[in-house]
C-alpha cells in the first residue's frame, strides 16, 4: 500500500515537474508571438472555417493599387470556396482544389491596411495573426512592406505570401524560409529589357539614370546597368532622386547636355508618372541626342498607375509581370472573371495576388495540411502552369518564380482606357533566371510558431 | 559647368519658385490679416488641382453608343463616347474646348475657391482667432486631412492627367532669343506660362492691397487691428474675404499646375512644408518676404539637384531648402524681410 502511495505521489511529483518544465521551456522560448502550445502549429484552424490574412495598402499614395489587390483576393476566395465561374481554378495545372475552401474548410478573410509603410504593415500583419488567427498573410504593394511582414511571418511561424514586390532582396538577401513571392524582381526586368533595348535602339547608346533613392530603386538601377552595359552600352550618369521629390524639371533638364541618349527611370509610382511628365514636357522623347532620337525607359510599368502619366507613355518599352490582353487560357479566364464581377481589367497586382492565394491554397491541399513546414516543402520545386504566366517554377533556393517576363510598350493608339500597353516579347523564363546564390542572404529554416 | 546648364537651373527654379510663392503669399496673407497659421493651405492648393480635373471630366461627359464592329477587354461590343460639349458646338470646337479645360478651369474655380475661402473662414477659423497658435494648427492641418480624404473618395489615390492645350506642348528656344545658339536652351511652354501666371497674380494681389481702398483698410487692420476697429470699419468682413482671396490664389495656383505634374490627393501636402519654410524664411506677415523666398529658395533647390552639386555634396538635394531656412534665420532671425513684432511676443 505505502509502495503504491509513493509511487502514486512520485508519478504526480513527476508529472507535476514535466508540467513545470514544458510552461517554463514554453516561456522561455516564447517569440514575441505567442502560438497556441495546444496545436500542431501557428493558427492552426479547428474549426469548419480557415482564415486567411490580406495585408494591403487601403489608404495611402498606392491605395487604388491596395484596393485592386483586394478585389482579386476577395474574388480567389470566392472561387476558392465553389462560387463564381472558378477563374483560374479551372485552368490551374495541378487539380488538387476542389472548390470546397481549402482542406475542407470554408475560406474567410480579413483584411489590414499597409499604408505603404513598413510600421504599419507588421502591425497589421500583427493583429490579423494575433487576434484573427490569420493562417497565412499575403499582399502589400512595396518591398520596404514585403520584407518587413516577411521578417514578422517568419518570426510568428506563419506562411507569407508577397504581393507586388519587385526588389531582388525580397527573395534574394532579406529571402527568408516562410516568404514566398510570385511577382517577378529587378534583376528579371533588366535581363528582359536588354536584348529588347539592343534590338531597337542599338548596341551603341549612352543612358542616363534617375534613380529613386530607396532600396528598390538601387535594384533596379543596378540590373538594368548591369544587362545593359553587357550589350555594350554606356552610363553617362546615375543621379539618385528623393522619393518625396514630386517636381523633377531640375533633374531632368540637364539630361539632354549630358552626353546620354537614353534616360532610364527607376521610379514607380508617383515618382514615375512625375518623372516621365517632366521628361516629356522637357521634349526628351523627340530630342535628337549622338545623332539619334532620344529614348526612355521605365524598367517597371504598372498600368494603373501609367494612366496617370496620360499620353505620356506613348512608344516607351518596360518590363510588367501581367497583362490582362495577353492570350493564354489562365489569363483570359481570370479576366473574364474578374472583369465579369468588377468591370473592368485586372492590373498586375491583381493578379499576383488572386495567383499567391491560389498556390497557397493548392499547396495546403497537397500537403493535406496548414502547417508553415508542410506548405512550403509543398511549394518548393513546385511547378505549375495555366495561371497566366506559362510554365512556372517556384524556386526551392530562394522561394521566388521562375517564368517569362513581358516587355511591354506604351500603347500608340489606345483602343479603349485600360489599352495602355502593349506586348513586345514574352522573354522566356530561362533566359531571366539566374544563380540563387548571387544575391546572398539565407533562406533559414520554416518556423511553424 | 557650361552657362546653359547654370540658366536652365535659374529657369527651374523660378518655376518651382512660383507654385512656393503663390502658396505661400496666401499663407502670408492669411497670417498677416487674421493672425491664423492655416495648414489647410495646401488642401486649397490641392483643391485648385481638382477643379481643373472636374472640369476636365464635366466637359467629357459623353453619350454611350454600342459598336459593334469593336469588342472591348470582355469581347462585348465596345462602347464608344462622344461628349456633348461635341455634340453641341461640332467636332472641332468642342474638342478644342476639352483641350482647353486647364486655362477654363481658372474661371470654373475662382467662385469655387473663393466660397470654399469663406466657408472655412466662417465656419471654422473665425472660432480660433483667440487660441493660441498650437490650436489653430491643430485644427487646419485636420481639416487638411479631411480634404484630402475627401478627394481621394471621389477620386482615388492615383494621379490623374489634366494636360496642358497642345498649343503648350513643345518647348520654347531662349537659347536662340540670347544669342547662345538655337537648341542650347529649351524651356517648356507650360512652365513658362506657369511663371509668368504666377507674376500676374502675385503683382494683381499687391496692386489690390496697394491701390485699392479696400487694400489700404487692410493694410492698416494688418498693422493695427484695433485701431482700425475704434474707427468704425467692420475689420473682420474685410479680413473674410482677404481669406477668400488667399485661398483663390492657392486653388489658381493648383488648377495651372495640374499640366506640370498629373495631381493626386496628396499634391498638396507636398508644397504645405516647403511653403511654410518659404513663409518663415521670407519674414512671418511679410508678401514681399513671402514671394522673395520662395523664388530664391526654389532657385537653390534646383541647384543642389544637379548631378555635379550632388557629386560635390552628397544628399545635399534633400536638405538643401531647410539648411538654407537654417543659414537665412541665423542671420536674419525675422526672415528676409520680416518685421519687428511680428509672431513675438
Amino acid at each position: 500500500m505505502s509502495i503504491e502511495k509513493n509511487l502514486d505521489k512520485l508519478q504526480l511529483s513527476r508529472r507535476t515537474v514535466l508540467k513545470a518544465g514544458a510552461a517554463g521551456m514554453a516561456a522561455g522560448a516564447a517569440p514575441m508571438i505567442i502560438p497556441s502550445t495546444a496545436h500542431a502549429h501557428m493558427n492552426e484552424p479547428t474549426g469548419s472555417s480557415v482564415t486567411l490574412g490580406f495585408n494591403v495598402p487601403q489608404s495611402g499614395p498606392y491605395a487604388d493599387e491596395g484596393a485592386d489587390e483586394l478585389r482579386a483576393y476577395e474574388l480567389a476566395v470566392e472561387h476558392l470556396n465553389g462560387g463564381g465561374d472558378g477563374g483560374m481554378m479551372g485552368t490551374f495545372s495541378s487539380k488538387a482544389l476542389q472548390g470546397d475552401g481549402i482542406l475542407g474548410r470554408k475560406v474567410e478573410y480579413v483584411t489590414g491596411d499597409t499604408q505603404t509603410k513598413p510600421d504599419a504593415a507588421r502591425a497589421s500583419a500583427r493583429s490579423m495573426i494575433e487576434k484573427d488567427g490569420a493562417v497565412m498573410i499575403t499582399g502589400g504593394s512595396s518591398s520596404g512592406v514585403a520584407v518587413a511582414v516577411q521578417a514578422l511571418c517568419q518570426e510568428a511561424g506563419i506562411i507569407f505570401m508577397a504581393g507586388l514586390t519587385h526588389s531582388n532582396d525580397t527573395t534574394g538577401k532579406d529571402k527568408k524560409a516562410n516568404g514566398f513571392r510570385h511577382f517577378f524582381n529587378s534583376y528579371m526586368s533588366g535581363a528582359a529589357l536588354a536584348p529588347i533595348l539592343a534590338a531597337n535602339y542599338g548596341t551603341d547608346r549612352t543612358a542616363y539614370h534617375l534613380t529613386a533613392d530607396y532600396n528598390w530603386g538601387y535594384t533596379t538601377e543596378e540590373a538594368v546597368r548591369t544587362s545593359t552595359e553587357a550589350i555594350g552600352w554606356k552610363t553617362a550618369a546615375a543621379v539618385k532622386t528623393p522619393l518625396s521629390q514630386t517636381d523633377f524639371s531640375s533633374y531632368i533638364a540637364p539630361v539632354q547636355a549630358s552626353g546620354a541618349d537614353v534616360l532610364v527611370l527607376n521610379h514607380y509610382g508617383a515618382n514615375m508618372v512625375n518623372s516621365l511628365t517632366s521628361a516629356v514636357q522637357f521634349g526628351l522623347r523627340n530630342a535628337q541626342a549622338n545623332g539619334k532620337n532620344f529614348e526612355i525607359v521605365v524598367p517597371l510599368y504598372s498600368r494603373l498607375m501609367a494612366k496617370g502619366a496620360g499620353e505620356n507613355v506613348k512608344g516607351i518599352f518596360g518590363s510588367t509581370n501581367w497583362h490582362w490582353s495577353l492570350s493564354d487560357e489562365g489569363s483570359k479566364a481570370f479576366v473574364k472573371s474578374f472583369g465579369t464581377k468588377y468591370g473592368f481589367p485586372p492590373s498586375q497586382a491583381a493578379h499576383t495576388c488572386y495567383v499567391q492565394t491560389l498556390l497557397y491554397a493548392d499547396a495546403c491541399q497537397r500537403a493535406g495540411s496548414h502547417n508553415p513546414c508542410a506548405v512550403a516543402e509543398a511549394l518548393e520545386g513546385f511547378e505549375f502552369d495555366g495561371l497566366g504566366n506559362g510554365p512556372t517554377l517556384y524556386r526551392a533556393e530562394d522561394h521566388q518564380c521562375f517564368k517569362d517576363v513581358l516587355v511591354v510598350k506604351g500603347k500608340e493608339n489606345p483602343d479603349n482606357e485600360f489599352d495602355l500597353l502593349e506586348i513586345v516579347e514574352v522573354t522566356p523564363a530561362a533566359q531571366v533566371t539566374y544563380d540563387a546564390s548571387i544575391f546572398g542572404g539565407d533562406l533559414g529554416t520554416c518556423n511553424a510558431g | 559647368m557650361e552657362l546653359s546648364a547654370i540658366l536652365l537651373q535659374v529657369l527651374n527654379g523660378l518655376d518651382k519658385g512660383s507654385a512656393y510663392a503663390l502658396i505661400a503669399l496666401g499663407l502670408t496673407l492669411i497670417f498677416g490679416t487674421l493672425g491664423v497659421v492655416n495648414f489647410a493651405h495646401g488642401a486649397l492648393f490641392m483643391i485648385g488641382a481638382f477643379c481643373s480635373v472636374t472640369l476636365q471630366r464635366l466637359l467629357s461627359i459623353s453619350t454611350v453608343t454600342l459598336d459593334e464592329t469593336k469588342t472591348d477587354f470582355l469581347g462585348n461590343p465596345a462602347k464608344i463616347t462622344t461628349p456633348y460639349v461635341e455634340t453641341w458646338f461640332g467636332p472641332e470646337v468642342g474638342s478644342a474646348i476639352i483641350d482647353w479645360s486647364v486655362p477654363l478651369a481658372i474661371l470654373f474655380a475662382i467662385p469655387i475657391m473663393l466660397f470654399i475661402g469663406f466657408a472655412m473662414e466662417r465656419g471654422l477659423i473665425k472660432h480660433f482667432y483667440k487660441r493660441p497658435h498650437a490650436d489653430q494648427i491643430l485644427v487646419t492641418f485636420g481639416l487638411a486631412i479631411v480634404l484630402q480624404e475627401v478627394i481621394k473618395y471621389f477620386f482615388g489615390a492615383n494621379q490623374i492627367p489634366a494636360p496642358a492645350p497642345d498649343a503648350f506642348i513643345g518647348s520654347f528656344d531662349f537659347g536662340e532669343l540670347i544669342g547662345m545658339g538655337a537648341g542650347t536652351l529649351m524651356y517648356p511652354y507650360w512652365r513658362i506660362v506657369y511663371f509668368l501666371f504666377a507674376l500676374i497674380i502675385i503683382a494683381a494681389v499687391f496692386c489690390f492691397l496697394q491701390f485699392t481702398t479696400f487694400g489700404m483698410v487692410v493694410r492698416a487692420g494688418m498693422a493695427d487691428r484695433e485701431t482700425v476697429g475704434l474707427l468704425g470699419i467692420n475689420i473682420d468682413k474685410r479680413f473674410t474675404i482677404m481669406f477668400g482671396i488667399a485661398a483663390a490664389v492657392a486653388g489658381l495656383a493648383g488648377v495651372m499646375y495640374t499640366p506640370i505634374n498629373p495631381p493626386n490627393y496628396t499634391i498638396g501636402m507636398d508644397f504645405l512644408v516647403i511653403s511654410f519654410v518659404v513663409v518663415v524664411v521670407g519674414g512671418m506677415g511679410s508678401l514681399g518676404g513671402a514671394v522673395l523666398a520662395g523664388f530664391i529658395l526654389g532657385i537653390l533647390e534646383s541647384f543642389a539637384s544637379m548631378r555635379q552639386v550632388i557629386e560635390l555634396i552628397p544628399g545635399i538635394n534633400q536638405v538643401v531648402i531647410y539648411l538654407a531656412a537654417i543659414v537665412i534665420l541665423l542671420a536674419r532671425p525675422r526672415g528676409l524681410l520680416g518685421r519687428k513684432g511680428v509672431m513675438e511676443s
